[in-house]
């Protein structure tokens, strides 16, 4: 089967103002909602404590608040189903220091009354264990992009690495608009959404990357738009594919991976598309905009070719003695 | 004709290697080196404690202030007013002039790590600064090491417990079968297990009720309540008689009455000192102080020697037993408070295996139809070396004896999706060559050398995601990092070198007219 067959270039540099249009909309809108709205931070950055219950039937959720209330502690615990009927999840800013008695055993005891159930998970983090990992979160996706950075830096050429950086930050943040908009809960697994995203998303924009590179060298017209959008054009099918394949995967571990890894899996979903988009039409007019010139890099490439050159010829030289 | 090559045969050994690593994990068999399941997948007990260990440094004190009253009456020096000053400063006075060379060479000797000052004949003795740094440590590692001990005598499989960072104590308890246990074993690790054999201030005594602490202070007295009866209260002499440090054995035995009592031996020191203070105290009370609660306050009607102590108290067996391994396996210096818990109860650990391998089944199935609908033989060829990643991202795993977590399965569902990229970029590129009217052979060849590049460079960058968030990640999150590092670098294995391997081996059979079985295209540019 082939359904993306390669005829000629499709014109997308000509087009790639209003693909720049609709991605700054996005990343400005994106913005928007982080600053106004803000993250739904879950546990692991916020600090409190956070109570699964499974009940044997439908979970009686009023009778569970009310329960809860006869404890000063928890007035402010919200109690919310958790996947289906049968399990709802307590949360409460409160954490507790105490080893012995925890708000698992406390529920234990308020929800006595309410049927058949089993306290199926406590999870409790301390708020400096909150701000600990948020810093080292935030820290660990500015190691990542450094690192990408110089990596593509030293592979392709500087322009290359700001390009395909500026797409990531566009994705990334894009991908965090969307989880500020569904109001996904921001938890450690978001984070590894987040840096997944990363390295899949420049996956993406190098292998098209690396088509232009190719494409420089060989094509004689030193002419970019023209060889990004043959190049893009000639990876298209690969990008679509790929994309398609990671999608499925994503989507069958959203659909059915459990409530558990939800924000984990929806991050990813969206990062995958933004990534997708980013890679075919953003990472590559940036390199435009950015005035990459190909007879430069031509110049420069021609240059190092012609030093190595030399430098063999010098080294034949010398091992011959006729220097 | 050529039949192997040296690719084919690296990938068929890959493939051995990875099959054969993974039985012991796969079949969940006794022996061989297996993947441990994350508490998240089989349930368990996630801790990270702090520890308060200016408390250490505290009891320290208390115990050194212990010495200095023994050792004091033991060597016949009169002194007066013994008592400690905020926790972190030892006072005395000395009644006779001539004792002071005798008192301060013995306390340089018993108290080595201390600072004494002198004014007059009232003296203070201090800790240094880097005495008192090493308190703290050893604070933290005594706490690990007991932690240890309690848990391991509890008897549950494979607990961890190791120092994380500076001041924490990290805590995994596989296993727990109820929330009760669990809180049963919380309490056992929480016990700070501080046992004190403590006089009863006679002379005082009578006014207890009425007495506050700042008073009883002044008299070098504390007030304690009793374990079962908060109103009733005891007042005792700050300075202990003895304290656990001195204690060999402790065992849950049954008094007359056939009740729980936990009878502890003591050491040889421990002996001595406590049969010499019941001789010298016929007729007062001692009381048996744990955690700062009186269990029981008998009166010394004899010397006791022996060393034979007995703790009574209307024990629950369970009780008494936590209480035996607790007093056995040491005090804590230091109290511990949590910093982060989770807790995953055994039910919810298998509902979490069960999501998560039907994602990666469903995942994976949908990958492999969708190759082979696609690019035909070469899809099976990629599916292949798919199969071949999984064995070895499995076995890698198991050798390392590493945890899979929930997110570690998340990261191998990715890997299904990403390792069978590499494949298509070659694919696609050979299909290129193909169109361009190359031959098989030389498609083949070109389209692996000229995909290589981007292929190596797209993973590189993914693997420096990966190694960032290993780096940087906490528990579960590390698990998703290393499976995703694995599983990248065992496709350039199965992906590039197997595959490439696998062409090379059925060159001989691959006909140029059945492109559309062999990659799944009609080219018109065939010759």
């Amino acid at each position: 089967m082939e359904v993306f067959k390669y005829k000629k270039p499709l014109s997308l540099m000509s087009k790639s103002k209003r693909f720049g249009v609709l991605s700054l909309a996005l990343v400005i809108i994106s913005l928007g909602l982080i600053f106004t709205k803000g993250f739904n931070y879950g546990l692991d950055f916020a600090g409190g404590t956070l109570v699964q219950v499974h009940y044997e039937k439908k979970a009686p959720i009023e009778a569970v608040r009310k329960a809860i209330a006869q404890d000063k502690n928890y007035e402010s615990a919200s109690v919310t189903y958790f996947g289906n009927d049968n399990e709802i999840i307590i949360r409460t800013k409160n954490s507790s220091k105490a080893l012995g008695k925890d708000m698992g055993d406390t529920m234990r005891e308020l929800l006595k009354g309410t049927g058949n159930f089993e306290i199926r998970r406590v999870d409790m983090v301390g708020a400096k264990v909150g701000s600990e990992l948020r810093e080292k979160g935030l820290m660990s996706l500015f190691l990542a992009i450094l690192g990408i950075l110089i990596y593509v830096s030293f592979r392709f050429e500087w322009r290359f690495a700001v390009a395909s950086v500026m797409a990531l930050v566009h994705d990334v943040t894009i991908a965090m608009g969307a989880v500020v908009l569904f109001g996904i809960e921001v938890n450690l697994d978001t984070l590894a959404a987040l840096l997944t995203i990363l390295g899949y998303s420049l996956n993406d924009t190098i292998i098209v990357f690396d088509r232009i590179r190719e494409g420089i060298r060989d094509i004689k017209d030193p002419d970019l738009a023209g060889i990004i959008d043959e190049s893009v054009t000639q990876t298209l099918s690969r990008t679509t594919l790929t994309s398609l394949t990671t999608f499925f995967v994503v989507l069958t571990l959203f659909v059915f991976g459990g409530e558990i890894i939800r924000g984990f899996s929806f991050t990813l979903l969206v990062g995958v598309v933004v990534g997708t988009y980013s890679s075919i039409f953003v990472a590559s007019p940036i390199l435009m905009w950015l005035g990459f010139s190909v007879s430069d890099f031509r110049e420069k490439e021609a240059a190092k070719l012609k030093r190595e050159k030399e430098k063999e010829k010098m080294r034949a030289m010398y091992e011959n003695g006729t220097l | 004709m050529k039949t192997l090559n040296f690719r084919v045969v690296l990938f068929a050994f890959a493939l051995i290697f990875g099959v054969v690593f993974s039985i012991p994990s796969i079949m969940q068999s006794k022996s061989g080196e297996k993947i441990t399941l994350g508490l998240d997948l089989q349930g368990g007990l996630h801790m990270l404690l702090g520890i308060k260990s200016e408390t250490a440094i505290e009891s320290r004190i208390k115990s050194m202030a212990g010495t200095i009253k023994y050792i004091f009456d033991d060597e016949e020096i009169i002194f007066d007013d013994l008592r400690i000053v905020e926790g972190k400063q030892i006072t005395f006075e000395l009644l006779d002039k001539d004792d002071v060379a005798k008192a301060k060479t013995l306390l340089k000797k018993e108290l080595p790590g201390t600072v004494l000052s002198e004014n007059g004949l009232k003296f203070s003795v201090e800790m240094t600064p880097k005495e008192a740094k090493r308190t703290k440590q050893n604070a933290i590692k005594q706490a690990v090491d007991t932690i240890r001990n309690r848990l391991n005598e509890f008897g549950l499989a494979e607990p961890t417990v190791a120092k994380q960072g500076e001041d924490k104590i990290l805590v995994e308890v596989p296993g727990i079968k109820t929330q009760a246990d669990e809180q049963r074993i919380r309490e056992l690790i929480a016990r700070a297990a501080h046992l004190q054999l403590m006089a009863v201030d006679e002379d005082r005594a009578a006014r207890v009720m009425t007495m506050n602490s700042n008073e009883a202070k002044k008299y070098g007295d504390v007030i304690l309540p009793d374990v079962y009866d908060e109103q009733r209260r005891y007042l005792l002499r700050q300075i202990p008689v003895l304290d656990g440090s001195k204690l060999t054995d402790a065992k849950v035995g049954f008094d007359k009455n056939n009740q729980p009592v936990i009878n502890f031996a003591l050491n040889g020191e421990g002996s001595k000192i406590f049969g010499d203070y019941t001789a010298k105290a016929v007729g007062k009370r001692m009381a048996v102080v744990l955690d700062n609660k009186v269990y029981s306050a008998p009166v010394i009607r004899e010397r006791i020697g022996g060393g034979h102590v007995q703790i009574s108290g209307n024990f629950k067996l369970n009780e008494a037993h936590d209480l035996a391994i607790a007093l056995r396996s040491g005090a804590l210096l230091a109290p511990v408070y949590v910093m982060e818990k989770r807790s995953v109860g055994p039910s919810l650990g298998a509902d979490n295996i069960k999501a998560s391998s039907l994602a990666l089944a469903l995942g994976f199935v949908l990958v492999v139809l969708f190759m082979i609908l696609y690019y035909g033989m070469a899809g099976v060829i990629a599916n292949v070396a798919l199969v071949g990643n999984l064995f070895l991202i499995i076995a890698i795993m198991s050798l390392f004896g590493a945890t899979l977590t929930l997110p570690g399965m998340a990261g191998i569902v990715l890997t299904v999706g990403m390792a069978v990229d590499a494949n298509v970029i070659i694919n696609e590129r050979i299909r290129e060559l193909l169109h361009a009217g190359k031959s098989v052979a030389k498609a083949v060849e070109d389209g692996y050398d000229k995909a290589f590049t981007a292929i190596l460079d797209a993973n590189v960058t993914t693997l420096i995601a990966a190694v960032v968030l290993w780096a940087y990640g906490t528990g579960p999150l590390k698990g998703f990092a290393l499976t995703m590092g694995i599983g990248i670098l065992a496709s350039m294995l199965t992906a590039i070198v197997g595959t490439h391997g696998m062409y090379q081996w059925l060159m001989p059979k691959i006909d140029r007219k059945k492109l559309g079985l062999w990659f799944g295209i009609k080219t018109e540019g065939a010759k």
